[in-house]
Formats: C-alpha cells, sequence, structure tokens
C-alpha cells in the first residue's frame, strides 16, 4: 500500500501539513449535531405512544432512553475496538468480527450459560470478556508467526478462525439444547435493550477513554514493531493493552447487544480516507460516525417493518459489506 | 563508543552470526559492507535492539542495550531497517514528528517543531512536508524516514540499506545528505551499504564481514585493496585509481 501512485494525490493535507492539534473545529461540532439529531429522531422513534399513553414517560424512561444511550455507547466501543485492532495489525480489513473476536465472545457467553445458566450478567460477561481476550491473542500469535503480507489473507484467515469457533458454539448449543442463545447473540439487537439490563456497556466508556488516553502510542504501534521499538515504545505490552480494551468492549457489546458486524471495519477506513491517519484528533470522529452509523441503522431497522423489527446487525451487514467492497476496490486502485 | 563484545546469533546449528567484537570509536560513517548473508544487517539490527543475541554483550555509548530500557535507549541511539511498510495515512511531517516521540511521547512542543522543521529542510522536504508518504516516489520516502530517525536526535544513528531502490541521482544526494549529518551535526552513522565504491567514497570507516565475523576494520584506503575485497566477497575485485579516489572493478 506504500507503492507510489501518482494518480492517488486527490487528497492534500491543509496548509503545511502540520499535524491538526485543535480537537475541537467547525466541522467536528457539525457532526455533533447531526448524531444528536439522530440521536433525538431515536429517543422517539418506535410503536408505543409516549406523548398519549398515561405511562408514556416512564416507558421512555425505561425502553427509549437506555435504548439510545446503548447505541451511544455500542457504536462508539465498536468503531474504536476497530480501530486499535487495524493498528495493532496493520491491516486495514481486520476488526472484532473478521478476526473471529465476536464469535469467541459468544463461545464464552455461551459457555458460561450452559454451565451456570443462572449466571448473573456479570458472570456472563466475564466469560466473553475471557474469551475474546484468548480469542483475540490467538488470533494476533497466529498473525506474528506466519507474516502474511497480503492484506487481504488476514481477514480471509481471520472470518475462517470465527466460522471454526462459530461451529463449535453451534455444536455445544446443539447437545446443550440452548440454540436459542447463538440466536439471540447473531442477531445483534437493541430491541431488548431496557433499564436495568443494558448499564453495564457503560464499561465500554471507559474502554473509550483508555483509547483516547494511548492514542499516541497506538498510532506509533500502527507504524510497525521496528518503528515503534526504535523511538522507545514497549511494543509488546501495547499489543497486550490493546488487545485487553478491544476484548472488554467486545466481550460487553456483545453480551448486551449482540453481534454488530463491520462497524469496526467501515467506521475507521472511511476516517482515514477523508481525514488522514492523525489519531488523536481522529478519534472524536471515529466515534461520531460509529455512532451515527449504527444509530441510522438502527432507526431504519425499527421503521422497515413496524411495528416489528429488523435486527440492527442485519441492516448494519448488508450496509457493511457494501462499503467493504467499495474499500477493497477503491484501496486496489490506489495500489 | 559502540561496543559489541562476543555477539553470537544463532539460526540454526549451520547458520550463525559471530562470535564478533567490534569497537565503533564516535563521529563519522562507519560502512558495513560484505556479500550477502554476512550479517552485516543483522548486527546491525542486534545493536539496535530490535533483535535479541544469543550470547554476547552490545553497548552504545556505555548503555548496555539488552538492558537499558528502550525509551531511554531511543534518545541515544536510532536505527532505520529497510523495509517499512505501514498501512496509517501519514503525511511527511507528521511521520518526521514521531522522530520526537521518545522526548515528547506524542505532544509536540514548539521546540520539538524546530527540530522537525530542520531535520525536513535538512533533506529537502520541505516541499513535500504536507504530503501523505503514498503520494511520493520511492526515493521522497526514503529521505522521509532518514528525516524521521534525525529528528529523534540521538548521537548514533544505524541505518539498514538506506541506498535500496534508489537510483543513482538520489543515492549520491542521500550519501551527502548523510555525509552532511555526520560531518555539520556530529552523529555517529553505521550503514549498511551494498555498493563498495559508495562506500569508499563517502565512509570514513569500513568495516568488512564475511561468514557472520568481522574480517576487515579500517579506513577506505586500508579496506579498499584488491587482496582484501577479493578475499571478502570471493569474487576476483581489481581497485583502480578513478578520477575521484579508488574504484572497485568486479565484473
Amino acid at each position: 500500500m506504500t507503492v507510489p501512485s501518482p494518480a492517488a494525490g486527490a487528497v492534500r493535507a491543509p496548509g503545511r501539513g502540520r499535524a491538526p492539534g485543535r480537537l475541537v473545529d467547525p466541522k467536528l461540532l457539525l457532526g455533533i449535531l447531526v448524531v444528536g439529531a439522530l440521536l433525538v429522531a431515536s429517543l422517539f422513534t418506535g410503536v408505543y405512544d409516549i406523548w398519549g399513553a398515561d405511562d408514556g414517560a416512564a416507558m421512555f424512561a425505561i425502553t427509549r432512553v437506555p435504548r439510545t444511550i446503548a447505541l451511544v455507547l455500542a457504536g462508539a466501543a465498536m468503531a474504536m475496538s476497530g480501530l486499535v485492532m487495524q493498528l495493532l495489525t496493520q491491516n486495514r480489513f481486520v476488526e472484532p468480527t473478521t478476526t473471529g473476536t465476536t464469535e469467541w465472545a459468544g463461545l464464552g457467553l455461551l459457555l458460561v450459560m450452559v454451565v451456570a445458566p443462572e449466571a448473573s450478567l456479570t458472570a456472563r460477561m466475564i466469560g466473553a470478556v475471557v474469551a475474546s481476550f484468548v480469542g483475540t491473542v490467538i488470533f494476533f500469535a497466529f498473525l506474528r508467526r506466519v507474516t502474511l503480507r497480503s492484506s487481504l489473507i488476514v481477514p480471509i484467515v481471520g472470518i475462517m478462525l470465527g466460522a471454526v469457533v462459530g461451529s463449535i458454539s453451534t455444536f455445544i448449543a446443539l447437545r446443550t439444547n440452548s440454540l436459542q442463545i447463538i440466536g439471540v447473540w447473531f442477531a445483534g439487537s437493541f430491541t431488548d435493550i431496557i433499564r436495568g439490563q443494558y448499564e453495564v456497556l457503560w464499561i465500554t466508556g471507559l474502554v473509550g477513554v483508555a483509547v483516547f488516553i494511548a492514542a499516541d502510542r497506538f498510532t506509533v504501534a500502527g507504524l510497525g514493531e521496528e518503528i515503534a521499538t526504535n523511538v522507545g515504545l514497549n511494543y509488546p505490552r501495547m499489543v497486550l493493552i490493546g488487545t485487553g480494551l478491544i476484548a472488554v468492549a467486545t466481550g460487553v457489546v456483545t453480551v448486551v447487544v449482540g453481534n454488530l458486524p463491520f462497524l469496526g471495519l467501515i467506521v475507521p477506513n472511511i476516517v482515514s480516507l477523508i481525514r488522514g491517519d492523525d489519531l488523536r484528533s481522529n478519534l472524536p470522529w471515529v466515534c461520531l460516525l460509529g455512532i451515527g452509523i449504527v444509530t441510522v441503522c438502527d432507526l431504519v431497522g425499527r421503521t422497515l417493518i413496524m411495528p416489528f423489527e429488523v435486527p440492527v446487525s442485519l441492516i448494519l451487514g448488508i450496509l457493511g459489506a457494501v462499503v467493504f467492497i467499495a474499500l477493497l476496490l477503491h484501496r486496489r486502485r490506489r495500489g | 563508543m559502540i561496543r559489541v563484545t562476543d555477539v553470537i546469533k544463532r539460526y540454526s546449528s549451520e547458520v550463525a552470526i559471530g562470535p564478533v567484537d567490534l569497537t565503533i570509536e564516535p563521529g563519522g560513517i562507519i560502512a558495513l559492507v560484505g556479500p550477502n548473508g554476512a550479517g552485516k544487517s543483522t548486527l546491525l539490527t542486534m545493536m539496535g535492539r530490535l533483535l535479541g543475541m544469543d550470547g554476547g554483550s552490545i553497548s552504545i555509548a556505555g548503555h548496555d542495550v539488552a538492558r537499558t530500557p528502550s525509551r531511554e535507549l531511543a534518545t541515544i541511539v536510532s536505527i532505520l531497517r529497510q523495509e517499512n511498510h505501514f498501512i496509517t495515512r501519514l503525511t511527511v511531517r507528521q511521520l518526521v514528528g514521531f522522530g520526537r516521540f521518545p522526548y515528547s511521547q506524542g505532544r509536540l512542543t514548539p521546540a520539538d517543531e524546530q527540530i522537525i522543521d530542520r531535520a525536513i529542510s535538512f533533506l529537502d522536504l520541505t516541499g513535500l512536508e504536507g504530503r501523505y508518504l503514498d503520494e511520493l516516489s520511492g526515493g521522497q520516502r526514503q529521505r522521509a524516514y532518514v528525516a524521521m530517525v534525525l529528528a529523534q536526535d540521538t548521537e548514533y544513528v544505524l541505518l539498514d540499506e538506506p541506498l535500496n531502490n534508489l537510483d543513482m541521482r538520489h543515492s549520491v544526494a542521500m550519501m551527502r545528505h548523510l555525509h552532511d549529518a555526520a560531518h555539520t551535526l556530529g552523529r555517529t552513522i553505521v550503514i549498511v551499504l551494498h555498493d563498495i565504491n559508495f562506500a569508499c567514497q563517502y565512509a570514513d570507516r569500513l568495516c568488512a564481514m564475511k561468514d557472520g565475523r568481522v574480517v576487515a576494520f579500517g579506513t577506505p584506503e586500508e579496506i579498499m585493496t584488491s587482496e582484501v575485497l577479493t578475499d571478502v566477497f570471493e569474487t576476483t575485485v581489481e581497485v583502480i585509481d578513478g578520477p575521484r579516489g579508488r574504484l572497485a572493478v568486479y565484473y
């Protein structure tokens, strides 16, 4: 991807190319306004008549507000996980759903529920987080062992690994009569998000804060182990921290919402194509776009076959696949 | 001073580097030369702590590279490998800015910006600093990487074949930049070079390696003889006097 391509000079850094240091600029404010409007739309979209009914205000607080908060947290967390994962693997096409991490989280969730059917939400979450961590470490170890230069092989290997883990989950589910757990996991959806069920998602907010704090170090890690070590970064430790953050975000989102395919893949790519790769000033954009896309998909899912709902994962899957293919073609043209 | 003591690296029972003993006094350009597989890049990579040793020790300016914290070492020695591939879309200036990471941890101060400015203009990149790396030619990109390690402001700079993929004009320009860096900025530059004539012209000292060992170390005058070179490269090399010093003829 570093082959010179004279035809590619469509995007130029503004001015003298100084790293943009300001976090807040007018464009970002506009973005926040647009996403804010989407979130307001999310608050007032639904079958239940929150204005007319006697318990309208209560329903609003029990379902609509939690659902909207969940959209914000899950959207931002998955988009940032994708970004961190792409930096650590130096591959633009990886994210938790193309590396098997979500399948591992699903397996962890299933195992906890099979072994201890009465397990609390926290226990299920820990199971999912531990499994995603193990799965991501296995994937990274595999990448280190076989240095894959072709950027497309990496996600293919990840998707294969995910498929194997997914079929193990299905097998266990078949033997233990718990296929519906898999079904619920597979169809990531914000339908069931209600007060008392979603609060653990705030943990992903902490993950977001951690990524913001370590943004510069993740950017340096994204230059590869040799350059990162040269400038004094403890690369193995950064990979471990990154893996931990990805695992926590993916595990928690998997337990509460389910599978959100392609979100972590398309968001960082779109932001990078438009803005280049200054991670610190890009992070707010990555969060915003992640929230925006997941909210739009959720709104579409909610209104398409009203009064029923289409799982958000379905809409995301379609959108993500289209953008993924467009990115592949675009990157190929750029060399 | 770079002190290499009994350094060994084993790849398999047959293939091993070392034991290497070498003392490099500070100042100037030191070129590592020798045939393919002689261990030049391996030795350089071990000096830059990117590769572990199986025996022996290396110290740079009194710091043991295996024990000194990486962050501290990053202010003493910088290393640039020949393959630099990354997906991050950076401008030249952003890349060079990462050379300041050991000092600023990413938050560039005005002093850092000045050093970045100087490194960029030193390598004639001022007009290109806002361009993305993937829009540059191979030679321009190579210069950007070198500007990054110069911005790191280390006394010792290790470069692995910086002339790879450069044409004649850019190779000459690069060697002149490095020569200036060594002599006007007072850096010690250790560099792996394939072209013996380039090494003779621009290096202050040559270190010839063969089969994982240092076989000759000295000034270009001492190394650039047909006896030494024929022995090192295992092919007939004649050394003649050219218009700007000695030339090795090997074809």
